[in-house]
């Protein structure tokens, strides 16, 4: 239990995917103008995160690595060089399910979230989380405290940002970094501070 | 050369760059430019990637059914990753392993897809490829110019060669731990767009609100 809380401390502090991977700084930067949005797409995020990592968990290890296929009777089958191309068809293909039950079931939800589910299957976060649960080899239990923890962390700095940038609206600044200028500096110094959480130990 | 197919490669550099100006293709990249050689590695990998992407896809324009064109774009880029990505492996294995997950994410990148959309579903192959390469150039640009800064001013070095002695080796330099660090990166960024947008004052954006009567500008 210990190592999992840590593992979530690290996933959304420490190793913050927006903050110190500069993974999904396209949207994090589009979309962080106004708070209650930045709020929707990060909920989205978590669930997505919480959802796919998993999922690639197990077609990675089920379908894809060196003797995976053991269980169909193919032990000399190594897939692992379509990985790529099975992630990003995987999330492409959950956010579409997701889509449709969240209209089905949770309407509300869904028009809360809007254009921004479709829009996370291009999210680095996602296809970055996925990734590096492969690379760090990561089991079944610790990839969904990793995804649950990368993508409350990503939310954070996001509604964090969020709003900063709405306080921003009445501040002076110098006309050559209005607007994404100013941005980029302050996610520099947001990103100072959230390295002052490296090296806590539960 | 004519004078349009060389403004598609030329624009991307500075007039219309990718990163500073669209906003697009930060994601995967800054995090591999805390030394000069991986980011260069980083940017030729991405400028194949852009090239042939968006030329392929243009190329089967005309084939690709509207609904499903994405999923399509998505799949022949993912292949071009992977196709870089195993050559990578195969001869700068070491190198491959400090870029870790980040050519992977290639995939994602903003800017290959956002051309393919915007570009090359509209334009013949030639064409096409010129904007690709342009705009990995662009791309480029910005990562070499943040590398060349944190790898100088954070190791005192330059691709691994000594440029400027540290202290610790007992030269004058003290080595300035933050360029290695994340931070960094975005406020270099930030200080670039500062610049272009000095000189090009044309790319300034807008305020939402106006808080003086008078802006300072017109002041002055």
């Amino acid at each position: 239990m210990e190592a999992y809380v840590n593992l979530f401390i690290k996933a959304a502090f420490v190793e913050n995917l927006a903050l110190s991977f500069f993974l999904g700084m396209c949207t994090f930067l589009a979309i962080s103008k106004r708070v209650e949005t930045a709020i929707g797409l990060g909920v989205a995020v978590v669930v997505v995160q919480v959802i796919t990592v998993p999922v690639n968990y197990l077609i990675f290890n089920f379908m894809l690595a060196d003797g995976a296929l053991a269980w169909a009777g193919l032990e000399d089958i190594d897939l692992s060089f379509l990985g790529l191309v099975s992630y990003i068809g995987v999330i492409a293909a959950l956010v579409q399910i997701l889509e449709m039950t969240l209209d089905r079931y949770f309407p509300k939800l869904y028009n809360a979230l809007g254009i921004f589910l479709p829009l996370i299957t291009v999210n680095c976060a996602i296809l970055g989380g996925t990734l590096f649960m492969v690379e760090r080899q990561y089991d079944f239990g610790e990839s969904v405290v990793f995804g649950l923890g990368s993508g409350v962390g990503w939310a954070i700095a996001l509604i964090g940002l969020a709003g900063i940038r709405e306080k921003l609206k009445y501040s002076d600044v110098p006309d050559g970094l209005q607007g994404l200028g100013i941005t980029f500096i302050i996610v520099g110094l947001m990103s100072l501070g959230f390295m002052g959480f490296s090296g806590i130990q539960l | 050369m004519t004078d349009g197919s060389r403004k598609v490669l030329i624009d991307p550099l500075v007039d219309n760059n990718p990163v500073t100006l669209q906003v697009l293709g930060i994601c995967s990249a800054l995090a591999v430019t805390t030394s000069l050689l991986p980011a260069l590695l980083m940017c030729i990998a991405m400028i194949s990637v852009t090239t042939l992407a968006t030329g392929t896809i243009s190329s089967i324009r005309h084939f690709i059914p509207n609904n499903i064109r994405i999923i399509v774009q998505m799949t022949i880029i993912a292949s071009f990753v992977i196709l870089v990505d195993q050559i990578l492996r195969a001869y700068a294995f070491e190198t491959s392993k400090q870029l870790s997950v980040f050519v992977g994410l290639i995939i994602t990148n903003c800017i290959v897809l956002g051309r393919a959309e915007a570009f090359a579903m509209k334009n013949k192959p030639g064409v096409s490829m010129l904007d690709g390469l342009g705009n990995g150039l662009g791309y480029s640009l910005i990562l070499i110019t943040v590398a060349t800064f944190r790898e100088l001013f954070g190791a005192g070095s330059l691709l691994g060669y000594k440029i400027l002695p540290l202290v610790t080796d007992g030269g004058w330099y003290p080595a300035n731990g933050l360029m290695l660090l994340p931070p960094s990166a975005f406020f270099i960024i930030g200080l670039l767009i500062w610049a272009i947008r000095s000189w090009k004052p044309k790319q300034v954006e807008q305020s939402e609100f106006q808080i003086h009567e008078v802006h300072r500008t017109e002041v002055l």
